[in-house]
């Protein structure tokens, strides 16, 4: 999921995002840069978005990656992505960081465009690509399933911290964030508009 | 919370909304039940995928390099299943006490934090409490360092063990005049690997450790591990 222009034309440009992290495995520094290459950015953006301060977003990005490299070896790719698994011990590391800090969340960031233009030009294009795809199926969630699945996953609410904001019980909040996960991974898996031009236009007469 | 209630906390725990003691709780459900694993592992796919909904700046330059600085100065994360001592055995015992010794701190700590129940698992408790009883033995043999309380509970640690190969365990055994008894089976844990010892280890016994298929009653190989008391 993480491969851009760019990091094909290194080394590990024929590897998969699952081929790196068993070289990670094997404690190999390249492709320890190779895996933060393609996730990186993401990664920060993720922790910057939790925890709202680039100290402690790097903090946690730092930690993730560091993690990653020890526990390599037990990464099961049939299983999950690499991307899946690197970004949830990004995403475990902002949350656990979030809740100790006690910081203020799930307000939407402001000037958070200010930057997404920097970075290699096939990166952006990427990550502008992705981002379309995830907010364009989050607008496609009922409400209610959106807003628990944002305040969960941005925001690093608990379960029994949503429910006291939501003013629902935890039960509701929980079969929220079931349908919505849900329903989100329906949505991914669709074509997405550009994938489906090929299409013939239905007849209407 | 019944087996019921964890079925149901799968997207809950894909979103990171659990607290410590309900996050511990699925994933120990989560070792037992098949069907949870297969649908974390497709809810978690969704999950990750949020990721991607954020405006991402790049990261600060210096953190690439902090990260693989980090890294490069941690040891290997693996280790040949037969390691190349560099160190004179006295001296990577002393590190490896200390290392104990350190960790005996910092787990004996935890118990004096409100949020203990977070920091600390039974196992880790009891741990703490071998490490850090008053007149504790230490002894150490090339990476491993054997700790005996006075009533004589162990706990092995184990510097740098690499995990073990694909199908087999590692198994502890306390060795006293006879046939090694079984203390407990174990997984590698990375840089220090502790293990709480199943078996009393009395005066003059030798602790061992084997690689096995799965646990057994008495030895199959040849332990690759051996601290006398």
């Amino acid at each position: 999921m993480g491969k851009t222009v760019s990091s094909m034309l290194r080394a590990f440009a024929h590897l998969s995002d699952e081929a790196v992290v068993a070289l990670v495995a094997r404690s190999d520094h390249d492709a320890l840069a190779e895996l933060y290459d393609r996730f990186g950015r993401v990664a920060y953006g993720l922790a910057l978005r939790v925890l709202r301060d680039e100290s402690l977003a790097e903090d946690a990005v730092q930690e993730a990656f560091l993690q990653a490299w020890r526990s390599a070896d037990k990464f099961m790719p049939e299983r999950a992505k690499a991307g899946t698994w690197l970004l949830t011990l990004v995403h475990r590391r902002a949350v656990d960081l979030v809740r100790r800090e006690e910081r203020r969340r799930g307000e939407p960031l402001e000037a958070a465009g200010e930057h997404a233009g920097d970075g290699p030009v096939d990166e952006q294009a990427w990550l502008r690509y992705q981002r379309e795809r995830v907010q364009a199926a989050l607008r496609r969630l009922p409400d209610q399933q959106r807003e628990a699945l944002e305040l969960a996953y941005y925001g690093g609410f608990s379960q029994s911290e949503l429910a006291e904001r939501l003013g629902q019980p935890v039960g509701t909040i929980k079969s929220r964030m079931f349908s919505g996960l849900a329903r989100l991974r329906e949505l991914l898996e669709e074509p997405t508009e550009g994938e489906r031009t090929w299409e013939p236009t239905p007849s209407t007469t | 919370m019944g087996t019921d209630a964890l079925h149901h906390l799968t997207a809950a725990y894909a979103l990171d909304t659990l607290d410590s003691v309900e996050r511990r709780e699925y994933e120990a459900h989560l070792a037992r039940c098949e069907r949870c694993r297969a649908e974390l592992a497709s809810l978690s796919e969704a999950a990750a995928a949020l990721a991607y909904g954020v405006e991402a700046p790049p990261p600060p330059p210096q953190l690439r390099e902090r990260i693989l600085d980090r890294a490069r100065a941690e040891r290997a994360n693996v280790v040949p299943l037969r390691p190349r001592w560099a160190l004179p055995a006295a001296a990577m015992a002393v590190a490896a006490v200390a290392a104990a010794i350190a960790l005996a701190i910092w787990a004996s700590s935890l118990s004096n934090k409100v949020d203990r129940l977070q920091a600390s698992s039974a196992k880790q408790e009891q741990i703490a409490a071998i490490l850090a009883a008053p007149g504790a033995q230490y002894v150490g043999n090339r990476g491993s360092v054997l700790v005996v309380t006075r009533s004589g509970l162990g706990a092995l640690v184990v510097r740098e063990l690499g995990p073990a190969r694909k199908g087999l365990v590692y198994e502890a055994w306390v060795a006293d005049h006879g046939k090694p008894k079984p203390a407990g089976t174990f997984q590698s844990k990375g840089l220090l690997t502790i293990v709480p010892l199943k078996q009393a280890v009395p005066k003059g016994a030798t602790v061992l450790v084997t690689r096995e298929k799965r646990r057994v009653d008495s030895p199959t190989t040849t332990p690759f591990i051996r601290v006398s008391t």
